[in-house]
Formats: structure tokens, C-alpha cells, sequence
């Protein structure tokens, strides 16, 4: 038995999308270009049908600090509650957990020498909440549970992109092991380019964003070459969240990808904004 | 080991710092600061006695003054984590696109169009950016 793995989910988790969802602004001119990459998906993920999502993410400082930062953390709680991130968006729906699965994938990863750090507690920011809120809106609970895996992208070293892909490819050999047919869609949250610090802010470079577009589905590789500060010269500092992006692919497997729907838009907020589906060719 | 030419990049990229543990170290009391402001009576707790709430975190005197006059590079420089440096420009009431202006020396509106001219530059639907600055 394994489980079922429908497809790849990948979305930017820009804060203020979730306020533009709070004032309902996705039909004005400077949202609507962004929110239009969206009924793709839910036409999708209706069709696809999964009960589990695993959910590449990094925290922004609502569950990890600088006292202790892990590197790869896997939750392995029944729900994962959302709280007040401190910035004004909304307190997001709480997400049901599957232990036995976060269990399952934990002891594959620590198997694999990816010594993660095991969370039965665990909130969840805006950056695991919001590619939900485009999915599912106006859900009064999410259809799917979650396994959370977050990456630090916020106190160097980071973890490289080539170590992220392989992490994703641990959780694949997870789920081909898994002991029921469970429907899996993977998701990468985060990126594109975007640089919100330093005298450098508001950097964008829409070439590289085009570049890991096109080459996510079948050619990863060529995403993998890059250490995690040549990725924050090219793509702006919190461009590094595209290792969310490439951790995700490496869940997909290494078959061919079809790209089931693509949108790429500048600006929203200080970022590239992306969305992108894949699903096995 | 990070490879010699990463390892230069983390202070090699112009206008920028990668946020690295000698910049984590110094920047610990501020970040932890910036950190409470997950909960809204500590925000409350800051607006209400700024001078008493930052020495109660114990910040540095280059963090307080950089807090002080709300000079997000100085903030930066003191070791201050965007992450958690955008909890406390929340208490302001300041975005992104301010600390971006404030950062780059724009006005907002200067900010705002930057961005919005990296988007028309690479055909992202420019015709629809008219109230673009609305956002």
C-alpha cells in the first residue's frame, strides 16, 4: 500500500493577502490580477480530492524564536491552532493534525539521517494559513488535515536548497511506505523574489522567478545548483522561501510533472507573487 | 562548511545583511522584544510606556535609540530581524511599503511605483496598476 500523491500545490503567503481577503478587495484592479490565478486550483483540488496536505512553510515568528531555532521541524500534534501573528489579520481556522502519518514521516526522515525536531505542539502563521484561504474560501472547516514541516529561512545557516530537496524526497519515500491509499497533495508556501530589509528593499527579479517556474515540474536540478545566499543575492532575502518551494518538489517524486495551471504577477505587497500547480504527468 | 563565496555574500550583497548568528547575538533583546508583540496587551504595554517596556527587554543603547527614532536601518543594523521588526511597525501602524520607503529612502508613493514598475517592466498586466496605489 502507499499513499496517493495527487499533485503539488505552490503559493505565495504574502500577509497582505490575507488582509485583502479580510476587506474582500480580490476584484479590485491591484488584487485581481493575483486572485485570478486561484479558481484553477480550487477547480483542481475539487477534482483531486485530497484528505492530507503535507505543508512546506516557514515560521515568521509566531512559533519559533531565536531561543531555539530548528532547522526542519515536522508537527506531529492532532490540531495546530493559528493565534495573533501581531500585525492585524485575522485568527485563521484551526487545522486537524494526522499523528499517525507525522509519525510515519518523521521516523522515515530521522531514518534517513534528517534529524527534525518533533513538535506536539505547534502554531501556524499566516504562511501555512493563507495558501488555504485561496483554496478553500468560505470553508467553515478545512477539508483536509495537515502534517506542517517548517524550514528555517530566518537565522542563517539556512539549510541549502540541494538539502531541502532531499528532505522532500525523504517525505516522498514516507508516503510511498504509507499503510493506506491516503490522498496526499504536497504544498510549497512562500516566495517569489521579495527583499522587505535593508536599503536594498522592494529588490525583484522577475528573470529568476520565470527561470524556477519553468524548471520546478521536470528539470528541479537546475533549481538545486544555487547555496542559500547565492539564492538570496539573485532573488532578495526572503526569496529563500522558493527552498519551501523545492522541499515540496522533492515530495512530488522524481516522475514527470504536468503543470495543471500557472499565474505570476508583480506587485503584491513587496513580492513576486506566484501560484502553481503540478500533478503527476 | 558554507563554501568561502556564500560565506562572503552574507555581508557581500549590496544593501543588505544576512541575518547570521553575529547578527542574531546582537540583535537577541530587541528580536525577543519584537517577539512579545504576538500578544496585544504587550502591545498595548509598549504604546502605553515605550521608555520602561524597552528596558524591561533590556535593549542595547544603539537598539533603544534606533527604536527611538524609528530607524528601521539602524534597527538592522543593531541585529533586528525583519520578521520580527514588522510586529513592531505593526504597533505604528506602518506595512511593508513603509518600511520599504523608510529603508530606501523613498516616499510610499515613490515605493509603491518602484514596485509597480518592476511589474509593468515585466508584463504583469499594467493596464490594471491604474489604482494600483490604493494598496
Amino acid at each position: 500500500m502507499s499513499a496517493q500523491i495527487i499533485g503539488g500545490y505552490f503559493s505565495s503567503h504574502v500577509p497582505g493577502i490575507g488582509g485583502a481577503i479580510a476587506r474582500g478587495d480580490q476584484s479590485q484592479p491591484y488584487w485581481k490580477p493575483f486572485f485570478d490565478g486561484y479558481p484553477p486550483v480550487r477547480q483542481w483540488l475539487a477534482q483531486a480530492r485530497p484528505d492530507v496536505a503535507i505543508v512546506f512553510y516557514n515560521d515568521h515568528g509566531l512559533n519559533f524564536f531565536l531561543d531555539a531555532m530548528p532547522t526542519f521541524a515536522v508537527g506531529a500534534a492532532a490540531d495546530y491552532p493559528n493565534e495573533d501573528e501581531g500585525w492585524g489579520l485575522p485568527v485563521y481556522k484551526t487545522f486537524q493534525g494526522d499523528p499517525a502519518l507525522s509519525w510515519h514521516i518523521i521516523e522515515e526522515l530521522v531514518g534517513s539521517g534528517f534529524d527534525v525536531t518533533m513538535c506536539q505542539k505547534m502554531k501556524v502563521d499566516h504562511a501555512l494559513s493563507i495558501p488555504f484561504e485561496l483554496a478553500y474560501p468560505d470553508v467553515a472547516a478545512w477539508p483536509v488535515k495537515i502534517v506542517p514541516i517548517a524550514i528555517n529561512t530566518v537565522q542563517y545557516p539556512l539549510p541549502s536548497p540541494q538539502r531541502c530537496y532531499d528532505l522532500g524526497r525523504a517525505v516522498h519515500r514516507a508516503l510511498q511506505s504509507w499503510q493506506d491509499d491516503t490522498r496526499v497533495v504536497v504544498i510549497g508556501s512562500g516566495g517569489l523574489s521579495h527583499q522587505l530589509d535593508g536599503s536594498r528593499a522592494g529588490f525583484i527579479n522577475a528573470d529568476y522567478d520565470r527561470f524556477c517556474l519553468d524548471h520546478l515540474a521536470n528539470e528541479p536540478e537546475a533549481l538545486l545548483r544555487h547555496s542559500t545566499e547565492e539564492v538570496a543575492a539573485i532573488a532578495g532575502t526572503q526569496g529563500v522561501e522558493i527552498v519551501n518551494w523545492i522541499a515540496a518538489r522533492g515530495a512530488l517524486g522524481q516522475g514527470p510533472q504536468a503543470e495543471v495551471t500557472r499565474n505570476y504577477h508583480i506587485p503584491i505587497s513587496n513580492t513576486a507573487a506566484a501560484t502553481l500547480v503540478l500533478a503527476p504527468a | 562548511m558554507t563554501n568561502p563565496e556564500s560565506m562572503a555574500l552574507r555581508r557581500g550583497i549590496a544593501g543588505t545583511l544576512l541575518f547570521d548568528g553575529e547578527l542574531a547575538s546582537r540583535g537577541f533583546e530587541l528580536n525577543a522584544m519584537c517577539f512579545s508583540f504576538n500578544d496585544q496587551a504587550n502591545r498595548a504595554a509598549f504604546l502605553a510606556d515605550e521608555e520602561g517596556y524597552c528596558r524591561r527587554y533590556n535593549l542595547t543603547a544603539e537598539q533603544r535609540d534606533a527604536v527611538a527614532r524609528r530607524d528601521v536601518l539602524g534597527m538592522i543594523e543593531a541585529g533586528g530581524n525583519v520578521y520580527y521588526l514588522a510586529k513592531l511597525a505593526g504597533i505604528f501602524g506602518l506595512n511593508v511599503q513603509d518600511l520599504g520607503a523608510l529603508q530606501t529612502g523613498m516616499s510610499v508613493a515613490e515605493f509603491k511605483q518602484y514596485l509597480l514598475d518592476q511589474g509593468t517592466a515585466a508584463g504583469c498586466a499594467p493596464e490594471r496598476h491604474s489604482e494600483g496605489l490604493a494598496a
